[in-house]
């Protein structure tokens, strides 16, 4: 699949904006004024920022508003829905917070509640398509949460819990690319059964449509990046979660805790990357690729 | 409305035989020229005229070589190259519908087509991911999803002669090699064809249930193992005489020499 920047930016900041609001939504911690405006400030910027990101590779933008129609089928339509909800849920919370000291606690568990929603529907998107075998599998919602709530821990300072949820999303992410990497093959479609042809023998491209490339090469068949996956698999590691790790279990003072948050986006990012970079669609076998 | 209805009745839908397209593309141009002139969008290009040209086709054909396998006793048939052409299968477990946000994807309840609703679409691509089949392609320049529409302009259009009023493809396949008809009739021209033939799925294992079929290439004939003009050529002198049976000899006897 092709990995858009837009695509990778929102759903790496979108994910730790609603972590952060899942933390700050159960209470944990409960800053009021100032202080209070910060933490929802950084969260709404990373929710916000990265939803809008996500419009960027809308080819009509402005039409966005529909999306909220078909929550009935659609995981990106209940995606759209729960981020809306649970951002005017928790700017309500947030508000009783930094303007009247007050914690209107079933408020801010409501959020907390939408936030993780918001992520699982997220998730759902590339989690349900039986296209793209990496992806149709119960690892992908569930590191989409762990990152997300990790992420947040890390960024609303709760260190003692972020430090065993980056150890467990760090030995699942490494779990869900080795798994992942037999999952194309693991699904039975082939040149063979994807041309019908496999009961004559063997298939290969002769010759491709066009003599260009098009949308489906250009959006589905992402060769190119794939040649460093392991070097950056590692990278991936070490950035988003040995590092911060290491960094907190040193102390989560400013300095070190400022590190450790470069350090961990840092990580995702590149894991993000992989995510959509590594991912093959099937119908790359009409092309004779992957 | 993104759910899908309930299987209709009626199954409009295409059988493509693998046997007799020769690869022409003409049904990939009468396709271009008949959905860029009229119902939604133009199908645009990119750099048309540079070296990297691009644009948007709901009909596209692949070519494929297909090797037989190589049996123990005798030696391997020889590779079959297979003409390809591919666009929207109308699927009755459409997934590109259920994933659009917007409604604007539809499968019609009345014959199953499965269409777009050019002016709710936002473009977000999830529908083209959803597709196994690579139906579905974003316009460039309009921003909105195109796909194979079974030229729904045409086949009810009573403003056509009768006999155009089936898809473009169909109408202009020189070779016969695309037929059009409804699958859900038993009893349809179609439906018997793929009966008889052994119509096939294209990926059955990702759940889709296509209305369109393919039929299969029929098996090339075996080779004979005589020469059907092998009496009329059999050689008319078997030991030569006078100056060629000795010239004959001679070069046989050369170190190489055929006997």
């Amino acid at each position: 699949m092709h990995p858009a920047p837009s695509v990778i930016f929102f759903t790496t900041f979108s994910g730790l904006g609603y972590g952060l609001l899942f933390w700050l939504g159960i209470g944990m911690p409960t800053p009021t004024g100032w202080v209070a405006f910060v933490f929802f400030a950084i969260a709404y910027i990373m929710a916000v920022g990265g939803l809008l990101a996500s419009t960027f590779h809308l080819g009509r933008p402005e039409r966005a508003i529909k999306a909220f129609s078909q929550w009935r089928s659609s995981w990106l339509s209940r995606e759209g829905i729960c981020a809306v909800a649970t951002l005017l849920i928790m700017a309500i919370y947030g508000a009783g917070l930094v303007f009247f000291g007050a914690e209107w606690t079933i408020l801010g568990w409501l959020g907390a509640i939408g936030a993780l929603l918001t992520v699982f529907t997220t998730s759902m998107i590339y989690a349900q398509l039986k296209t793209v075998p990496r992806w149709k599998h119960w690892t992908t919602p569930t590191l989409f949460l762990l990152l997300s709530i990790g992420g947040g821990a890390l960024f609303s300072g709760n260190v003692k819990i972020a430090i065993p949820l980056f150890v467990i999303a760090g030995a699942l992410q490494a779990f869900a690319w080795f798994h992942g990497d037999g999952r194309f093959n693991a699904s039975g479609t082939t040149m063979e059964t994807a041309t019908g042809l496999g009961h004559i023998g063997k298939v290969r491209a002769f010759e491709p449509p066009h003599t260009g490339t098009n949308y489906l090469m250009k959006e589905f068949i992402h060769v190119v990046g794939r040649r460093h996956a392991t070097q950056l698999r590692i990278v991936a590691l070490v950035l988003g979660f040995v590092i911060p790790v290491i960094l907190l279990l040193l102390g989560a003072k400013h300095v070190l805790g400022l590190l450790a948050v470069v350090s961990h986006v840092a990580g995702i990012l590149a894991l993000r990357w992989l995510f959509f970079a590594q991912a093959e669609h099937v119908v790359g076998l009409y092309y004779g690729k992957r | 409305m993104t759910t899908l209805p309930p299987p209709s009745a009626k199954k409009l839908g295409l059988v493509i035989d693998l046997d007799t397209c020769v690869g022409c593309h003409a049904c990939v141009v009468s396709c271009k020229g008949w959905n860029t002139e009229n119902y939604g969008a133009p199908l645009s290009d990119q750099n048309a005229y540079s070296g990297a040209a691009s644009g948007t086709f709901l009909n596209r054909v692949h070519s494929y070589e297909v090797q037989p396998p190589i049996l123990k006793d005798k030696p391997a048939a020889p590779a079959q190259l297979i003409h390809f052409p591919k666009s929207c299968l109308h699927c009755e477990d459409a997934p590109c519908v259920t994933v659009c946000p917007t409604g604007a994807s539809y499968k019609r309840v009345e014959d199953g087509i499965v269409l777009v609703n050019e002016k709710d679409c936002i473009g977000c691509g999830l529908c083209a991911w959803a597709c196994p089949y690579g139906a579905r392609e974003l316009d460039e320049k309009a921003g909105v999803m195109k796909k194979c529409t079974l030229c729904v302009d045409r086949i009810y259009n009573e403003n056509l002669p009768e006999e155009d009023r089936q898809p473009a493809c169909v109408r202009t396949c020189p070779s016969g090699a695309r037929h059009f008809g409804d699958l859900g009739d038993e009893t349809s021209d179609v439906s018997i064809l793929v009966a008889e033939r052994g119509g096939f799925d294209l990926m059955p294992e990702q759940g889709t249930k296509p209305t369109n079929k393919y039929l299969p290439p029929r098996p090339k004939d075996v080779e004979p193992e005589y020469d059907i003009l092998a009496p009329y050529l059999e050689p008319i002198a078997e030991d030569g005489k006078g100056f060629v049976g000795w010239l004959d000899k001679a070069l046989s006897a050369l170190p190489g020499g055929a006997k």
